[in-house]
């Protein structure tokens, strides 16, 4: 009688299917992931029905946080170079090679100019931490308008979207609207979350 | 681990002959596995799919010539003041009475939506008090795109408007002293 042979299976499994798989999603997230920009306040942003995407790029974005800061920032280094230095020649305020750099490559930013070469010159951690009183934007001294206008200068393409925190006074808001329409920047926009219609 | 080395190929030991010994062509790619998941759970997490989207808004020139300014019969206005607290007082044309509604559906959507009802050629003009929250300012314009609204703008609000909502509002006629 012949013995029944226990088949011993091979406790190998071929993985090359689900490897194939998983680096192929790895590939996708790669490549379909931008990294969110650090921004230097968190801005809890209203909802609205419109399904209007923002601009990856050409654009300003104002963004005004819940106690009435206002913060500026621009896409593109070159401009962003370009417009610092204009800037600096209607205020009288030069700035170095290395300042303009870190201004290039930084996120958006809340000083006034005054103190915006100081505030370059900190290391980057200290620059995260430090409190950032925002750019004066009120009828008195408005510096905002002024960046907007150079803004537009360097890139007359550039788009303006206004990123406001759900519970900013109006006034504050108001005040960057008018600055905007004073510079006939007509058209703007909002940023918003989809709003699930309720 | 789920591979297993199998028993090292071939090198028989029966008649002694030196042979090559075969090595197995299967590699152990566990941490290379190992590796693709973790870039892959840290990439699905890091990834935000819902882009932030926009709303447009057009504004209108400034005009500094009052002659003109765009006149528009009285009757033909709905004021839409944006208060604090989440309030909205609202009235057609100059004169009390004042309403208070709010923003959910039956609120100030219901009121828009009778208004143009009765009056195809009402536009809405909103007035944010300087308190109002920035969100309310959003949430209108957005009623606006949801009501269809075409003619609608964005006003300063006014110490008349203050008035109006008071009901303060100031006599013009000189009253008659009583002898």
């Amino acid at each position: 009688m012949a013995k029944a042979k226990v088949h011993r299976a091979q406790p190998s499994l071929d993985m090359t299917p689900m490897v194939d798989l998983a680096f192929l999603l790895v590939t996708f997230f790669m490549l379909t992931t931008t990294m969110a920009p650090q921004e230097p306040i968190a801005v809890d942003i209203p909802s609205s029905v419109s399904e209007i995407i923002l601009p990856d790029k050409d654009r300003i974005i104002i963004s005004v946080a819940d106690d009435g800061r206002v913060f500026f920032d621009m896409d593109n280094k070159n401009h962003r170079a370009q417009m610092l230095r204009q800037m600096g020649e209607k205020y009288g305020i030069s700035f170095t090679a290395e300042q303009q750099n870190t201004f290039a490559i930084m996120p958006a930013f809340g000083v006034p100019l005054a103190t915006l070469p100081q505030f370059l010159d900190m290391e980057p951690e200290e620059r995260n931490k430090v409190f950032q009183p925002g750019i004066p934007a009120d009828s008195a001294h408005n510096e905002l308008s002024d960046w907007v206008v150079f803004a537009r200068m360097t890139n007359p393409r550039v788009r303006v979207a206004i990123k406001g925190d759900r519970d900013t006074n109006y006034e504050v808001v108001e005040d960057v609207v008018n600055t905007l329409i004073d510079r006939r920047v007509l058209r703007f926009n909002l940023i918003t979350n989809l709003r699930s219609e309720d | 681990m789920a591979e297993v080395q199998q028993g090292g190929g071939g090198g028989g030991k029966k008649d002694g002959k030196v042979r090559a010994k075969k090595q197995s062509t299967k590699i152990d790619m566990t941490p290379m596995v190992d590796l693709a998941f973790l870039l892959l759970t840290f990439f699905i997490l890091t990834t935000t799919f819902n882009k932030p989207k926009t709303m447009e808004v057009n504004m209108p020139d400034k005009v500094d010539n009052p002659d003109q300014q765009t006149r528009i019969n009285e009757r033909d206005i709905l004021n839409l003041v944006l208060a604090e607290d989440n309030k909205i007082y609202w009235w057609v044309g100059l004169e009390p009475p004042v309403n208070e509604t709010n923003y959910s559906a039956n609120g100030v959507r219901r009121v828009v939506l009778e208004q143009l009802q009765a009056n195809p050629k009402m536009m809405v003009l909103i007035k944010p008090k300087d308190k109002s929250r920035y969100e309310n300012m959003v949430t209108i314009l957005d009623e606006m795109d949801i009501t269809d609204t075409k003619r609608y703008a964005i006003v300063e609000y006014s110490p008349d408007d203050e008035a109006i909502i008071t009901g303060n509002i100031p006599v013009e006629e000189v009253v008659q002293e009583a002898p």
